[in-house]
């Protein structure tokens, strides 16, 4: 008999996380970032049944068929994931919710739709795989490509990039991160302390496109990204159960958030002094980032204590979708006293 | 110009002879001077003596400042269409009061705030000015609230002048007010002065009176939007995304304010349900359709301009097969057209929504009280096909106030439709069967679904807008493809028995045949008895739901002419007819109209007899 399979504190091995064969290009970036959700998710022991994916349209949406295919998923429409998973998360609050997006869905069409579900604190980890170019219509710029950057058949662009990290926090966010799919370790973490956060947990991750948009001078290649990668701080991941050993790192460098579900997050500043619960920390750092053509990848920002969409409206403890017809319709008394309203 | 100025002989003439319960009256005001609670004061009166009345507001897309004018129709025979002549005009605005005039019939009667300059130019109208501003002088209101109450004057004064009963207008007054003293006392100042001054100062110089008649028994005032928001509360509706737009804001506001009433758990006061306004109408039908995915009684509320805007999310719920419901209370398009103004506009935009081949199921309530019913039906019709339910409505019915029987209570348990469950799934393990998304397993081509929060390992799915199997498994097949889209059709098709039946009445001896649907019934209901009383009997079939039934096949095949009545262009019930039933495409007879008002009987009847000349 084989030995078995290593399983978590779930009882579920990694296979149980895996999802339906890529069929993006071999070395996306996106691949990549499938493979560190995996990986978080079971060592975070969250069963896949309690998570529900959403994605728009592009090749980052369609890899949410590429992991937990034990899990509810929605690809929607271009662009309109946000409003998606707003409503399909009233039916039941207790799901994880997980949603991947590109920068075209997210900072093009879909930017409207993404900032108000910021606004609203969705609690939902949203992932947008930002390659700087639209991949399945074959190679034309996105909003986030960097100005000067030339591609074939579309030549130079001419305009400033959309900044995604930027753009949650103008709208609110209440955890902003940025990585590097070429640095699956910081991924991982990131996406673990995501999952942790209760509200929207925005994680740009710059994912290279191998055929459309990776040559070695340009910000979305993992040649670039590789040898400009600027960690904020190394981030190490601290489940509620755990003790918290820190290594013996010089008093004041390290610092500690304590996220919604009890679990912490233990960030190691490198070279400045930064608090990642301090937003104007947030703006600084980013725009010293940009003028400096820096990769600066990190938890930029969190609220640990927000309130979500959820808080506000006071709902039922059983998941709405499964209330019994007599919790949702009233009885013939009420209905005789509403027309008593309107009989005079 | 003096009050003593002598009316034509014409006019004293009429007068001798009295009209009872039976004219219109227009009021002219200036949009956002609170009118409409002097309108819904004097409408509510007379509907509580008994009297059969209907209300349309005709106003401007403005929030203060442009004319607004409302007309109450008494018809002691219960005819409540808009008509198009005034028997009395009272305007508070002088910038549209020669206007006016031109809808006055002979013999109409004038009120008009004595401020304004009247210029007359026919003398077969009677004049009865108002010492607007003295009346509220001495009447010691509050200066703030001098403009608000300025319209209770011509209450007191027309009230004083038709011979509403004094008593019934109190307690109108205070059932207006739920018996809030201080707004009761003080409007009620203004009506007695006002009445007081008419009462000693003007000559009933006009023929138009009203009498009390019997009460009316389990009947009802009330707007389609409120009647609309009760039937989806009724329904159960979970969740509603929405964004505002005139004529449809209404709707979930009304949904805002009863379902805390109605629908919060009696022991903890927490909500069974969520409302979301919206960034925009993207938005609010992407939300429904994630709840409706989701397994939650969905739905939005909007207007022509956004169900342009929810085309593509709509084509999306139609294949892959979410329950959603769409109210769409339309207003005159195309574009921003006229906002404020009612149309039957959008009837072939939705038939055809989105992109490719689809099929959306239409329901097309006329009054309040069918927007009740459907309001409630709409879901279980939307889960049990798993698919988006549009509602057609309209201004006239949304906005304006109609007298309807009161609700009846659903009739039917809820239908949830096909949704396994935890055990569900587990039982077709149990038996080696395996369970797919989007298999036809019934033969009536609707599927079992599974809604997110199922924790069973085997009841995941992964929904999508692209192509797949039975299986939900993405696919280009092209087999596949034809297959799944054969099935939507057919799931749609062999499953109409649920949606609400056209109602047909025939009369004897009727030469041809009239289709209408939504808010025209009472103007085309009223023009068949103008038609009758002239010889000309006919039969009518309303339509309540698209896809068609049976019933509309036969009716065609049974008359030589069918005339389709509606509110737009081109005629777009006559278009959708021609499709269906190309056969009998040569029988169909465009008979529509659109101006932005309320069709009226005269029209109908008279565009008929027009038609039947030819």
């Amino acid at each position: 008999m084989a030995t078995q399979a290593a399983v978590n504190l779930a009882g579920l091995n990694r296979n149980d996380y895996k999802g339906a064969p890529s069929t993006l290009c071999q070395g996306c970036g996106h691949n990549s970032i499938s493979s560190q959700i995996v990986a978080a998710l079971y060592e975070l022991n969250i069963v896949p049944e309690n998570v529900v994916k959403f994605s728009g349209i592009g090749c980052s949406s369609k890899s949410p068929t590429y992991f937990l295919s034990r899990s509810f998923g929605f690809n929607g429409l271009h662009g309109r994931m946000s409003s998606l998973a707003t409503g399909a998360l009233f039916g039941d609050t207790t799901l994880k919710a997980l949603g991947v997006s590109g920068d075209g869905d997210t900072a093009s069409i879909g930017m409207g739709g993404f900032k108000h579900m910021v606004r609203r604190n969705v609690p939902m980890v949203y992932i947008v795989e930002n390659n700087g170019v639209y991949g399945l219509t074959k190679g034309q710029f996105s909003a986030t490509a960097e100005k000067g950057l030339e591609l074939k058949r579309q030549g130079r662009n001419v305009f400033g990039p959309i900044d995604i990290c930027l753009e949650a926090l103008a709208s609110s966010a209440t955890f902003v991160a940025r990585s590097f799919a070429g640095d699956p370790k910081q991924v991982k973490e990131i996406l673990k302390a995501a999952f942790s956060h209760n509200g929207i947990a925005v994680i740009d991750i710059i994912s290279p496109c191998v055929t459309f948009h990776n040559k070695e001078d340009s910000f979305h290649s993992y040649t670039w990204g590789k040898a400009h990668e600027s960690p904020l701080h190394d981030i190490s991941y601290v489940a509620p159960r755990d003790e918290i050993y820190i290594e013996d790192y010089e008093a004041g460098t390290t610092q500690e958030v304590t996220l919604h579900d009890g679990a912490t997050v233990v960030l190691k500043k490198l070279e400045k002094e930064y608090d990642p619960c301090n937003i104007y920390d947030a703006y600084r750092v980013i725009e010293e980032a940009e003028q400096n053509r820096w990769l600066l990848t990190g938890i930029f920002y969190i609220e640990p204590d927000s309130k979500t969409l959820f808080d506000y409206h006071n709902l039922v403890k059983t998941p709405l979708n499964r209330l019994e017809p007599e919790a949702l319709r009233p009885d013939r008394k009420s209905l005789d006293m509403v027309m008593d309203q309107y009989s005079k | 110009m003096s009050q003593s100025q002598p009316a034509s002989e014409s006019v004293i003439r009429r007068a001798g002879k009295k009209i009872v319960n039976n004219f219109c009256m227009t009021f002219s005001t200036v949009n956002g001077s609170g009118s409409a609670t002097a309108n819904t004061i004097l409408l509510k009166s007379l509907f509580n003596m008994g009297i059969p009345v209907s209300g349309k507001n005709i106003f401007p897309s403005n929030i203060q400042g442009l004319p607004t004018w409302y007309s109450i129709r008494l018809s002691k025979d219960g005819y409540l269409a808009r008509v198009e002549k005034d028997d009395i005009v009272v305007s508070m605005n002088p910038t549209t009061i020669s206007a006016e005039m031109d809808f006055m019939v002979p013999g109409a009667a004038l009120f008009y705030a004595d401020d304004i300059k009247v210029d007359v130019a026919r003398e077969d109208i009677v004049l009865y000015p108002m010492p607007v501003r003295k009346l509220i002088r001495e009447a010691e209101v509050a200066p703030n609230l001098r403009d608000y109450v300025a319209n209770m004057v011509y209450v007191g004064v027309v009230a004083q002048m038709i011979g509403i009963d004094m008593d019934v207008l109190y307690q109108t007054l205070d059932f207006h007010f739920k018996g809030k003293k201080k707004a009761v006392d003080s409007n009620w100042a203004i009506i007695e002065a006002a009445a007081k001054w008419a009462a000693e100062n003007l000559e009933k110089r006009d023929p138009y009176v009203v009498e009390r008649m019997p009460d009316f028994k389990d009947t009802i005032m009330i707007d389609g939007n409120t009647a609309s928001a009760l039937g989806s509360i009724f329904g159960g509706v979970q969740f509603i995304g929405w964004y505002p737009i005139t004529p449809a804001s209404s709707l979930a506001e009304s949904a805002l304010e009863f379902l805390p009433q109605l629908r919060n758990d009696p022991e903890t006061g927490k909500a069974t349900y969520a409302i979301v306004q919206a960034e925009d109408e993207l938005a609010a039908i992407g939300m429904a359709i994630g709840a409706g995915w989701a397994g939650l009684r969905a739905m939005t509320s909007t207007s022509g301009p956004g169900i342009s805007l929810m085309g593509e999310y709509l084509g999306l719920a139609y294949y892959a097969e979410v329950p959603v419901v769409v109210w769409d209370v339309q207003r005159v398009g195309p574009s921003t057209g006229l906002p404020t103004r009612t149309a039957q506009g959008d009837l072939t935009q939705v038939h055809f929504l989105s992109h490719g081949d689809t099929q959306f199921v239409i329901l097309l309530p006329h009054d309040p009280r069918e927007c009740f019913e459907f309001g409630w039906k709409a879901f279980d019709i939307a889960e049990r096909l798993q698919t988006p339910v549009m509602i057609l409505t309209d201004l006239d019915i949304g906005m304006n106030t109609h007298m309807v029987k009161r609700f009846d209570y659903p009739d039917q348990p809820m239908d949830r439709g096909k949704v396994l469950w935890e055990e569900d799934i587990q039982k077709l393990v149990d038996s080696g069967l395996v369970w797919g998304r989007y298999k036809d397993v019934d033969g009536d081509g609707i599927p079992y679904r599974t809604l997110p929060g199922n924790r069973h390992p085997n009841a995941s799915y992964f929904a999508r807008g692209t192509g797949h199997t039975e299986m939900a498994r993405y696919s280009e097949d092209p087999q596949v493809w034809e297959e799944g889209m054969d099935r939507l059709r057919k799931k749609i098709d062999a499953n109409k028995h649920l949606l609400p039946k056209p109602v047909v009445e025939k009369a004897k001896g009727a030469k041809f045949g009239i289709i209408g649907y939504g808010s025209t019934d009472a103007a085309i209901e009223e023009a068949r008895d103008l038609l009758t009383a002239a010889g000309i009997p006919t039969d009518y079939l309303r339509i309540r739901s698209i896809p068609f039934h049976e019933e509309v096949c036969d009716f065609l095949k049974e008359h030589d002419r069918v005339y389709v009545v509606e509110q737009n262009r081109d005629g777009q019930m006559r278009q959708l007819l021609a499709m269906e039933y190309s056969e009998c495409g040569g029988k169909l007879i465009k008979l529509s109209h659109l101006d932005g008002m309320p069709l009226s009987a005269t029209w109908v009847r008279d565009a008929l007899l027009a038609k039947e000349e030819k």
